[in-house]
């Protein structure tokens, strides 16, 4: 091979910041490439999926409605994330937080109308946390891989969500559809943007984006799970609390994403249905990842997402593409993601010829360094 | 004239961040025990493993008895000839002897016979081993022994050693020194890596000395002084050490009492009732070859692993043993461990943010936010203190020199006026230099009232700064004695586990029970 990668002495800052941008040009290459053979014109697509969305009022509501759970989930698992805790169920976390949040709406009535939707956050808030509180336990206790657990959790959390519809909180006057009664207008969050579904749940991921930041700047705590994530000695070494940091990483998780879930259901759903969540948990993974695990990163990476998701929406009704292409585009953009990341320790070398004759040049080279 | 066996010229190797190997010219004679002596970092190794064809060189040429070569492989420098024995032994713990060095020799062979060849070799050589034995069961001075062997095995007409006294005991040296001396006189080249100058003097014929990647002097160490070779090495004066009358009324800090304790590793070794007193204002030292309970020893102590009867450690007349890292350093326990990255600092972390990784009870954090000005403040302090050079409080720890990290870790804990300080390897791996100023630093912790217990190989370090040493052999502690009342002869015959008193395996069970 003419090319070699070589470990860089000091990683690449640079590559740390410009690599998320060559994976989203990648990305729409790769689009490109997908279109084409479709028998799509490619500036077409393109327009319908990065322009159409955003040409009116609507679209940019909804590029920043689909853009606040994903912050907000993405910075809850970044603190984990940051401490090698991999919380990777956060789908079902929101969807916990979004039964917790619908219990209060539906069942419990609290005595003043404006502690409805307080109510609802906290139930919501806690929900996600008891949801991430299993992993975390197993992982404490007995040391199982939180990954795993976390995973296989989501689809408990589903299947107990689509339980709930199905059966006990079915609305008897909904015509047998799988659906709760919808939620009375005190239990919703205001409509901030006339003309769109914005609401004011965006605040709360902006102040949960604000809040990470300070968590993992400025506290003692947020320090140590990125001692724990960077050198795991370390943090032995220092005396940290392990099992503490675990907890911590996980609740963070959960409790985001119940937040999402309480956005999703006293937002633009405004009811309980067996799906709360187009992927948010999921794709906020992502989110995290090609944000850097930073808050403004996070912010950026949330807004292409929310993108992705509208983008996709468009191309079935315009170009008859088969909804699939949103899933498309989110793992390609990972893949590009993570292959651009080698380049943050490495760099390529183009070594063309045999060691030997590297080496006569190289004598050449350093000659003609040295004679001036 | 004599056609060498190997000679090099124009070396050069580059890394990314540093220039390890700049035109570096050796040559050794058949038969001859050469020395390459220079400081941790100077660039033995990687010319080493550009002679042994693990890495290769940007320039320079080898000859190979005249005929010029690549080494390309380490399988073809063993073809050449050539043997390199590593100062980190590549051993598989759970077979045994002959398994492992079958393992490594070329081409099929029965193992009976191969047992008989090891048996024939290791008489021969003086370098006694039972082909039959699991390899975990050895001690550190066995397993180099079956390197040795497996080397001696093809033949070698170039043998190199890296550092390879570092792990044995005084007698154990000695041995070592009569088994390549014999390989020199039948014609084999020996290449001898070391920064210990008495041992080079002993044993070698030639010294190349480099430094900072160039050579920087060739001698005969025969009759060449240690101190010459030393201004050689680091280009001046080693600072000799001041230290200065313990004081009055020193009480107990630090207690060990009977402890006993199961390694978690299944390899590691058992502590066996081990007793130990450091009063304040004492330097107490416990020598040891590597890997005789040193680092189970050391978890323990520092409360990595805690263990069932907290009275067997007392600190400050409280019973500690069962209390975890935090406690501890809150009650004034500071520790600098063996491993400087990743363990006692986090490599890509500035020291600022390292420095606030122990030293985060001297008023860093507040209501659980950081005090950035504070953690910035005792930052300055220590580079200052300690004389780190570095590029200030926000270069990442990785960025600094060995000698340089290990300035700033030991003066980190130093600066928290800690009432027990626990030190392992403190200079292990540094340059001469830095390790005279850390031990300058721990000697006057002495006068301070500090109580100090070092664990260390290094027996001249030991003797320098040590009111009291013991030894650690497979996991049991011999008494502490004055320096003044023994010598580096009797630390050394006590690192196999013979001392007066020394009670016999067997009672591990009967503590136990």
């Amino acid at each position: 091979m003419p090319f070699r990668l070589e470990p860089r002495a000091v990683s690449s800052r640079t590559m740390t910041y410009a690599s998320p941008l060559i994976a989203v040009a990648l990305t729409m290459l790769t689009g490109y490439v997908i279109f084409c053979p479709l028998g799509k014109d490619p500036a077409a697509a393109f327009s319908s999926f990065f322009i159409a969305p955003l040409d009116n009022r609507y679209g940019l509501g909804e590029l920043l409605l689909k853009a606040s759970p994903l912050m907000l989930i993405a910075t809850g698992l970044s603190i984990g994330f940051r401490a090698n805790i991999w919380n990777i169920g956060a789908e079902g976390q929101l969807a916990l937080g979004a039964i917790a949040a619908s219990g209060i709406a539906l069942y419990v009535h609290p005595p003043t109308a404006w502690l409805v939707l307080p109510t609802m956050i906290v139930a919501g808030a806690l929900g996600g946390m008891a949801w991430a509180a299993i992993p975390a336990f197993l992982r404490t206790r007995f040391n199982a891989n939180e990954i795993l657990v976390s995973l296989m959790l989501t689809y408990v959390g589903l299947l107990l969500l689509s339980y709930l519809v199905h059966g006990p909180w079915r609305d008897p006057a909904g015509l047998n559809f799988p659906q709760s009664q919808e939620f009375d207008g005190d239990a919703l969050f205001p409509i901030i943007w006339p003309g769109t579904r914005l609401n004011a749940s965006i605040f709360i991921a902006l102040a949960a984006v604000a809040a990470g930041w300070v968590f993992m700047k400025k506290s003692f705590l947020g320090y140590q799970l990125r001692v724990a994530g960077l050198a795991g000695g370390a943090a032995r070494y220092a005396g940290f609390d392990a099992t503490r940091l675990v907890w911590v990483g996980l609740l963070a998780g959960g409790a985001a994403a119940g937040l999402a879930g309480v956005g999703e259901v006293a937002g633009p759903i405004g009811q309980l249905l067996p799906s709360v969540s187009p992927g948010y948990g999921f794709a906020a993974i992502i989110v995290a990842f090609v944000g850097r695990l930073q808050p403004l990163g996070i912010v950026l990476a949330s807004l292409l997402m929310s993108l992705l998701y509208l983008g996709g929406e468009q191309a079935q009704i315009a170009l008859n593409l088969p909804s699939a292409i949103t899933g498309v585009f989110e793992g390609v953009l990972l893949f590009y993601l993570l292959g651009c990341d080698v380049f943050i320790n490495y760099r390529l070398r183009w070594r063309p010829r045999t060691p030997a004759q590297a080496a006569r040049t190289a004598v050449v080279s350093v000659a003609e360094v040295r004679t001036p | 004239m004599q056609t060498p066996r190997l000679e090099l010229s124009g070396i050069r190797k580059v890394y990314p961040a540093v220039v390890a190997n700049d035109g570096i010219d050796l040559r050794v004679m058949p038969g001859e025990i050469h020395a390459v002596l220079g400081e941790n970092g100077a660039g033995k190794s990687t010319l080493m493993k550009i002679i042994y064809g693990i890495v290769k060189p940007d320039e320079g040429r080898i000859l190979w008895e005249g005929r010029p070569v690549a080494v390309a492989s380490p399988a073809q420098a063993r073809q050449l000839g050539i043997g390199m024995v590593f100062q980190h032994f590549s051993l598989f713990e759970t077979l045994t002897v002959a398994q492992n060095i079958a393992l490594a020799v070329a081409g099929k062979r029965r193992l009976k016979d191969l047992t008989q060849r090891i048996v024939t070799l290791s008489e021969r050589y003086g370098l006694p081993l039972d082909p039959r034995r699991h390899v975990h069961a050895l001690s550190v001075g066995e397993r180099q022994r079956v390197e040795i062997v497996r080397c001696l095995l093809q033949s070698p007409k170039l043998l190199i050693m890296d550092e390879p006294t570092s792990v044995l005991a005084p007698q154990a040296v000695q041995a070592l020194f009569g088994t390549l001396r014999q390989l020199a006189t039948e014609g084999c080249s020996i290449l001898y890596i070391s920064h210990k100058l008495d041992e080079i003097k002993a044993l070698c014929h030639t010294a190349t000395v480099i430094s900072a990647g160039r050579v920087t002097g060739t001698c005969d160490p025969a009759t060449e002084s240690t101190a010459a070779m030393a201004r050689m090495m680091i280009g001046r004066d080693i600072p000799a050490i001041t230290r200065s009358a313990p004081p009055m009324n020193a009480e107990p800090r630090l207690a060990i009492s009977h402890l006993t304790h199961r390694a978690r590793d299944p390899f590691g070794t058992h502590l066996d009732d081990i007793s130990i007193t450091v009063a304040s204002g004492e330097i107490v030292g416990i020598a040891g070859a590597s890997g005789n309970g040193q680092r189970e020893l050391l978890a323990v102590l520092c409360g990595e692993e805690t263990v069932s009867d907290a009275r067997t450690i007392e600190l400050c007349a409280i019973r500690v043993g069962r209390l975890g890292p935090a406690r501890r350093r809150e009650l004034g326990m500071c520790f600098v461990p063996e491993e400087r990255l990743g363990r006692g600092a986090v490599p890509r972390m500035s020291l600022s943010e390292n420095a606030l990784l122990t030293a985060s009870r001297q008023g860093m954090v507040r209501r659980g936010l950081i005090d950035d000005t504070v953690v910035r403040t005792f930052t300055q302090r220590c580079i200052s203190n300690f004389a780190v050079t570095c590029g200030g409080p926000s270069a990442p720890a990785k960025s600094l020199s060995g000698g340089n990290l290990q300035k700033f870790i030991v003066g980190r804990e130093v600066m928290q006026e800690p009432s027990v300080l626990l030190l392992a390897q403190p200079t292990w791996g540094v340059d001469v230099g830095a390790a005279a100023a850390i031990r300058q630093a721990i000697v006057q912790l002495r006068a301070r009232g500090v109580a100090v217990l070092i664990v260390s190989e290094e027996l001249d370090e030991l003797f320098e700064i040590c009111d009291r040493i013991a030894v650690i052999a497979k996991g049991r502690l011999s008494p502490a004695k004055p320096v003044s009342q023994t010598s580096v002869e009797e630390i050394g015959m006590w690192m196999s586990g013979l001392w007066p008193g020394a009670q016999l395996p067997e009672r591990v069970d009967a503590v136990s029970a």
